[in-house]
């Protein structure tokens, strides 16, 4: 008897249908993707005849992108997620250790050529040769290259990935660059984040096990779905901004009251992320940093994350200004009305008729004393 | 009888006495120039190239003078005022070309400026108002507002040539409202609100004197370049706002407009688009004035006109021809 | 040619009409006092004057110049024989300029501080307002002592009238100084307005003298009109003659008039402006055609003396003395764009309700006390 994949999965993860569905929902949302979507994306998660092989590799990082990406709850991905790709190579959760790593990751791009799934944690140190990062003997810049040669897509996650992040601090002694600076040729989604939100990346990836491809992206390779708004513009304080109500330093009036975190420093307004729309950590309202009451750091811009101080003003990119802006010139002040024009035309009427009639009437008394 | 060219010459040389003596009298040496700007003058530096319309000006006007909130929006849930008005001082406005797509730029850009009183060195409203109602500091150059003096003729209103005095229309007993620089905040310690809220420097207070210097300072810079912005009283200001500089229409406005002003302005956008019309350098009060001053100086035309007019009612109504 | 009072009912269905428009300009300046300016009227911060200063006080005052003309007439260019048309002139200028200076009232925010403008320690003397206000008040004063003889008359105090005259050159050059000086200063208003009046009627020195000359015109020709009206109204011979040598001053005046306007527009460059102002250009030359109309009627002498053309005469020169101040105050007046303004319905009411006023008491006056000259 044929068995429904969700069902086997059920049995195979120990997640209940439920939770399951509710993942596929909250990612198909995440994407802003259509209704309908979501069960495209379960059926494609849980219905994958072979695991899609996933090569994951660490350069100049900190791990925190794993280590979020861990956290992830709906449900616990290290079993959901794990259980439906082949992780084939992750330093930090392979159990093997030295050549017999490195066999691994060699025997799954042998064997799934053309077709894994190629994700890049980290900086990518240039200068010197790339020698201040060396796995198993070989550069960051060599084992990039060498990965991303048969790999049917290639994530960057991490802002390290995306474009050197915090190693590329100025003055970036290590020359750190993202995987776009190595690899030109192929199309690179970054998912940039100090650390990324879990769900971007998740998102991502389901997009590509359920359409085949991956989603649409910016001209720095950020996914639209997540990456196309300004934080300004969704974010739960905008309405003290637009009123004008700021907190002027830590711990005063106005930071406690909530208001706009904009002249702390918040990077809101010049930084591209939906983190005021899913949250971060899975705990509720008000979990990310601006609503914790610090200002937004920028970490997924390039230029403003790691490299702004963090107390320095953001410069505006609303590309448009707000709607509900007082113009220049405004329409101001009571025109014509009817009743007032119908009684200023009754007077003059009035007053022209009158007038039309007494002239008549002295025309007749000339005629007469012309008589005369 | 028939009234002939010669009859009425001669009866307007006779009836407009007055007039004539009064009217075509040139008296240029009496001719008001242009008042000069206080030493001490104070006001306000609002770069519109720094400005980003967050409106915290608006709301800290509000605060700091007590207005009313203004709804212009079906919810009417905030403080949204069009315009200055009876029950605002300050407004920030924007100007909008096109596609919207780059700040400060003229054609498909757009542009944040603040509308409120410039207390210009020769203010009009002073110069309408017929109770000395407004008045302009000596030293610090404010113009102000005196309600317990003010009549509420509105000349202040009609008179001002950025239509900033404003008058409340919904009371029974109207004032007029005008931004005062906060000067009730002065003893204090404090200075104007507007200033001291402004997160980028945008509107920065000072001495007129130094403000003009910051002025043409910015004006100096190169387009791109970082450069460091003065927030708040530009005598102590607070951190500095370090940012490219914008690119500058060379001009700044309120330096020789109507004889100057107290609020300059930069703009990388045309100034009448944003409401800040092209103006004369001579004031308009001192054109007023010296109408006025011709005819009326010292009473001397009126008085003599009068002499005139005795003489001749008393030749009329003697001879009896015309008396009463 | 002793003046009368004419007698006849006071109360008509006419008196009636006015009296009911008076009452209900009464009800709506209730509602003004107890709710703001903006509860009955249309003005707004583009428009801070409206039709209450631009007709009652600057039109309805140049309205009321019948007075100041005539005297000007009479007493300073010598020329008795029209004295029988001072009086009614002076009636009316009389409740011209009291209903001019009362709505003032009506029109001013702070009406209760009325008073700084008097007070020295108050006044502002830069102000145009200033002389404006002083000068119409005190010739308020001024025509009501004019008019006393007429009041000693009727109630036969032949002492109090004697003594009067004795004194009564002095009030009547007094009468005459006064409205020049505001009717040019009404003028002199604008100057401080500078680009906000349009080049069209902005101008720095000729603003006195123009709305001088214009104030002139329209006081000779209210008293064409008011005869006129007068002589249909009450079944009166029309005193031609003397209509015919008025007119005679009226095209001549009107002359310089136009003389005057154009030289001051070519002098200030505003000759394009004629005719690309769009809207303004129109109102620019129904204005100036309605001042060269009583040239053309009343050019030719023979034609003076036709009451048709003197009524039509004085009408057009009436509306374009209305216009010019109109053209002036409101249609020219532009403090940036965006602005509108339309008199409301209950604004105009009370303008009517004054203007019923001034003709009730008119009426009144004219048959209870010795004003009109005796028919013949």
């Amino acid at each position: 008897m044929h068995q429904d994949p969700i069902s086997t999965l059920e049995a195979k993860l120990g997640v209940s249908r439920r939770s399951f569905l509710q993942f596929c929902t909250a990612l198909a949302a995440t994407m802003g993707l259509p209704k309908g979507a979501d069960a495209q994306i379960a059926q494609a998660l849980a219905g994958a005849a072979k695991r899609p092989s996933v090569i994951w590799l660490h350069f100049q990082e900190c791990t925190g992108c794993t280590e979020s990406l861990l956290r992830a709850e709906h449900p616990t991905l290290e079993k959901l997620i794990l259980e439906i790709i082949s992780l084939d190579y992750h330093e930090s959760l392979f159990a093997a250790a030295g050549h017999q790593a490195e066999a691994a990751r060699k025997a799954a791009m042998e064997a799934n050529k053309g077709k894994y799934v190629l994700v890049v944690e980290g900086a990518i140190p240039t200068k010197d040769g790339g020698i201040y990062c060396k796995i198993g003997g070989h550069t960051a810049m060599e084992l990039t290259k060498e990965c991303a040669a048969d790999a049917a897509a290639i994530i960057a996650i991490g802002s390290c990935a995306s474009w050197g992040g915090m190693p590329s601090t100025p003055p970036n002694p290590t020359g750190a660059a993202g995987v776009n600076a190595i690899v030109k040729d192929k199309p690179v989604v970054t998912i940039p984040g100090c650390p990324p939100n879990p769900y971007n990346f998740l998102a991502t990836v389901a997009h590509f096990l359920t359409f085949g491809k991956l989603p649409a992206i910016d001209e720095k390779g950020r996914p639209l779905f997540a990456y196309s708004r300004l934080i300004h513009e969704n974010c739960e304080r905008r309405a003290h901004f637009d009123a004008g109500r700021f907190a002027n330093e830590f711990g005063d009036e106005g930071h406690r009251k909530g208001y706009c975190l904009y002249k702390l420093g918040c990077k809101g307004p010049e930084t591209y992320a939906n983190c005021p729309s899913i949250l971060f950590g899975d705990v509720g309202s008000g979990s990310w940093p601006v609503g914790t009451g610090h200002p937004c750091v920028g970490c997924t811009e390039q230029g403003i994350g790691f490299a702004k101080p963090i107390h320095a003003l953001a410069d505006l990119k609303n590309t448009y200004p707000p709607a509900s802006y007082p113009r220049i010139v405004e329409d101001q002040g009571q025109g014509l009305s009817f009743g007032s024009a119908a009684l200023v035309a009754g007077i003059a009427g009035a007053a022209a008729g009158a007038g039309a009639m007494l002239a008549r009437n002295l025309g007749r008394k000339d005629d007469e004393s012309d008589k005369a | 009888m028939t009234i002939t060219r010669r009859h009425f010459l001669k009866a307007a040389s006779a009836g407009g006495a007055a007039a004539t003596v009064a009217l075509a009298t040139p008296a240029p040496a009496e001719a008001r120039t242009n008042k000069l700007m206080p030493p001490k003058a104070l006001g306000l530096l609002f770069d519109a190239t720094l400005c980003i319309g967050c409106k915290a000006c608006v709301a800290a006007c509000k605060q700091a003078n007590g207005m009313p909130q203004e709804v212009s929006t079906p919810e009417r849930l905030w403080d949204t005022p069009l315009d200055i008005s009876g029950k605002t001082l300050n407004v920030i406005k924007v100007y909008q070309h096109g596609t919207n797509a780059e700040k400060d730029r003229e054609t498909n850009g757009f542009a944040f400026v603040k509308k409120s009183c410039l207390h210009c060195v020769d203010p009009s409203c002073v110069s309408a108002c017929p109770v000395s109602a407004m008045t302009k500091d000596p030293e610090t150059g404010i113009v102000s507002y005196d309600k317990d003096a003010c009549i509420g003729c509105r000349y202040c209103v009609a008179a001002c040539p950025f239509g900033v005095p404003r008058f409340q229309y919904d009371t029974a007993t109207p004032q007029i409202q005008k931004c005062q620089l906060c000067k009730h905040r002065m003893p204090e310690g404090k200075f104007a609100a507007c200033a001291e809220v402004c997160p980028t420097g945008a509107t920065l207070y000072g001495p007129v004197e130094a403000l003009k210097a910051e002025a043409k300072r910015r004006l100096a810079m190169k387009e791109g370049d970082e450069a460091v912005f003065a927030r708040g009283d530009i005598r102590t200001p607070y951190a500095p706002h370090v940012r490219p500089a914008a690119k500058y229409l060379q001009r700044i406005y309120g330096e020789t407009e109507i004889g100057g002003t107290q609020m300059l302005l930069l703009s990388g956008v045309a100034f009448a688009k944003l409401g800040y019309p092209d103006l004369p350098a001579q004031s308009y009060a001192s054109r007023s004035e010296t109408v006025q001053s011709t005819l009326y100086g010292g009473m001397v035309a009126p008085l003599v006109a009068l002499g005139g007019l005795i003489w001749a009612v008393r030749r009329t109504t003697k001879n009896g021809e015309a008396g009463e | 040619m002793k003046a009368q009072p004419i007698g006849g009912r006071v109360v008509t269905p006419v008196t009636l009409l006015l009296g009911l428009l008076v009452a209900i300009a009464l009800y709506l300046l209730g509602k003004r006092f107890l709710l703001g300016l903006g509860a009955v009227t249309n003005i707004n911060d583009g428009f801070p004057w409206g039709l209450w200063i631009a007709w009652d006080v600057v039109i309805g005052t140049a309205l009321a110049c019948g007075g100041y003309a005539m005297a000007l007439l009479v007493y300073v260019a010598n020329k008795g024989h029209y004295h029988p048309l001072v009086r009614p002139a002076l009636l009316a200028s009389v409740f011209g300029y009291s209903l001019g200076g009362l709505s003032v009232i009506f029109d001013l925010g702070r009406w209760w501080n009325a008073w700084h403008i008097f007070a020295p320690a108050y006044i502002q003397w830069g102000s145009v307002m200033v002389e404006v206000a002083l000068c119409i008040a005190a010739y308020v004063v001024v025509l009501w002592i004019e008019f006393l003889p007429t009041l000693f008359e009727r109630l036969g105090m032949t002492d109090a009238r004697a003594k009067l005259d004795k004194a009564l050159f002095v009030i009547i050059a007094l009468g005459i100084l006064l409205p020049t000086m505001h009717q040019s200063s009404l003028g002199s208003l604008l100057v401080v307005f500078g680009y906000q009046i349009h080049p069209l009627w902005q101008s720095n020195q000729l603003l006195p003298l123009l709305f001088l000359i214009s104030a002139i015109g329209m006081g000779f020709s209210v008293v064409v009109f008011e005869a006129c009206l007068s002589s249909v109204g009450f079944q009166r011979p029309l005193e031609v003659p003397i209509l015919e040598r008025l007119a005679g001053i009226l095209v001549w005046l009107l002359v310089a008039f136009l003389v005057l306007r154009f030289l001051d527009l070519a002098v200030r460059g505003a000759v394009g402006a004629m005719f690309a102002s769009g809207a303004l250009s129109f109102w620019f030359w129904l204005e100036t055609v309605l001042f060269a109309l009583p040239v053309v009627l009343l050019f030719k002498p023979q034609a003076r003396a036709r009451r048709q053309a003197l009524f039509l005469a004085a009408t057009a020169m009436l509306l374009a003395g209305a216009l010019y101040r109109i053209n002036a105050f409101l249609i020219g007046y532009e403090t940036g764009p965006g602005w509108h303004y339309f008199p409301a319905l209950s604004e105009v009411l009370v303008t009517v309700g004054i203007v019923a006023l001034e003709i009730l008491a008119y009426i009144v006056f004219v048959r209870k006390l010795p004003v009109l000259p005796r028919a013949h």
